[in-house]
């Protein structure tokens, strides 16, 4: 009961920092389920992200994954409910209003100010992502393939990304050794 | 806004009509980018939304904390049937890719200490990053305009991911800065 308490908690709060996106909302989930309740490794995290980018739909439905490591089916639940809920209910209610609000002078104000707060907190996560997966030449040099291939087309990102899987496969068949 | 609510009222369809084209969405947005999902299913097939209408809820969508995907899901189902609508649209949105990282967790736990399977998890883990760039430099493009707003996304990601600063309140400071940076002229305002 502890442990699902916990993950209500944790991942409640993590729901509203998720501005611009659930990447804002990683360096947090990386302290609390990392280093703070110690309920996942930073590989293991690493690895759940990854996998929730395949995932269909939002792109932060590895909290269910979290959840499950650590408590199981109930688990699961309670971080989805805990992580949508909290922004769910804000987004109705602020929803209707900011329909109203559409002459509201500060209303450009408070959207392009937090639109560049939030550019910020998604580089900080990629950062912080960067320093654990990216140790290595071969992976710096998937990221920057992968970053450019989808920059420059409109392919889907879910190709790429399992490609890079597939080359890290291989690698590991030649016999690479990364170099940590 | 008044005028496009009494020129056009929006469509109404049934709640399970709601759950199941979201289910749809939800299930076969593969790889991310779902903005280009959603506005396909919503706008162009459904009709429940026009562009002007869909633009002015992604707006929303993106200003709030939250996913713009399942911000998205509770501000379409609102605007078509209510309350009741928008829990339909966010579940049908969530559930595939809910079961599907919850499966996921499992066959983590039996299988993921492989090293074939470590060194799969590597390689997309590094694809990951260059993912998330690219999301960020699309995002920038659309909101970042002046030196200013470059210097608000360089200040709030050193402080975080270079100095530990807790992201409650980097977003608090920064973002109540990049506000006050970006307050409305008061010789253009209405006082």
């Amino acid at each position: 009961m502890k442990q699902l308490g916990d993950i209500a908690g944790v991942f409640a709060y993590l729901s509203l920092l998720t501005v611009g996106g659930g990447m804002a909302a990683f360096p947090e989930l990386k302290t609390l389920s990392v280093d703070t309740y110690h309920w996942i490794t930073f590989p293991e995290l690493l690895h759940f992200y990854s996998l929730g980018q395949l995932a269909p739909g939002p792109n932060m439905m590895m909290v269910a994954s979290i959840g499950a490591v650590v408590a199981g089916l109930p688990g699961a639940a309670v971080a989805l409910v805990a992580f949508f809920l909290p922004t769910g209910l804000l987004t109705f209610g602020v929803g209707r209003l900011w329909i109203h609000l559409a002459a509201w002078r500060w209303r450009p104000a408070i959207q392009v100010g937090l639109g560049s707060v939030a550019v910020g907190l998604v580089l900080a996560g990629a950062v912080i992502m960067g320093r654990g997966a990216l140790t290595d030449v071969l992976y710096v040099a998937l990221a920057v393939v992968v970053f450019f291939l989808l920059l420059k087309t409109q392919i889907n990102p879910a190709y790429p990304i399992v490609a890079s899987g597939l080359i890290g496969v291989l690698a590991h068949w030649l016999e690479y050794t990364p170099t940590t | 806004m008044s005028e496009q609510a009494a020129s056009s009222a929006p469509p109404r369809p049934s709640l399970g009509r709601i759950f199941w084209v979201f289910l749809v969405m939800g299930a076969t947005s593969l790889g991310g980018g779902v903005v280009g999902y959603l506005r396909t299913g919503l706008v162009v097939r459904q009709r429940w939304l026009d562009d002007v209408a869909f633009v002015e809820l992604l707006s929303i969508s993106q200003t709030l904390p939250g996913l713009n995907a399942t911000n998205m899901a509770i501000l379409v189902g609102d605007r078509l049937r209510g309350g009741w609508g928008a829990l339909a649209a966010m579940l049908g949105m969530c559930l595939p890719g809910a079961a599907l990282m919850t499966a996921a967790a499992y066959a983590y736990g039996a299988g993921g200490d492989h090293p074939w399977s470590q060194a799969f998890l590597r390689g997309i883990a590094a694809g990951a990053v260059g993912l998330i760039l690219v999301v960020m430099v699309e995002l920038g493009a659309k909101v970042l305009k002046t030196a200013a707003d470059y210097i608000f996304v360089l200040a709030t990601a050193a402080a975080v991911a270079g100095f530990g600063v807790k992201v409650p309140y980097a977003l608090v400071v920064a973002g109540a800065l990049a506000i006050w940076w970006h307050r409305p002229c008061d010789r253009q305002g209405s006082k």
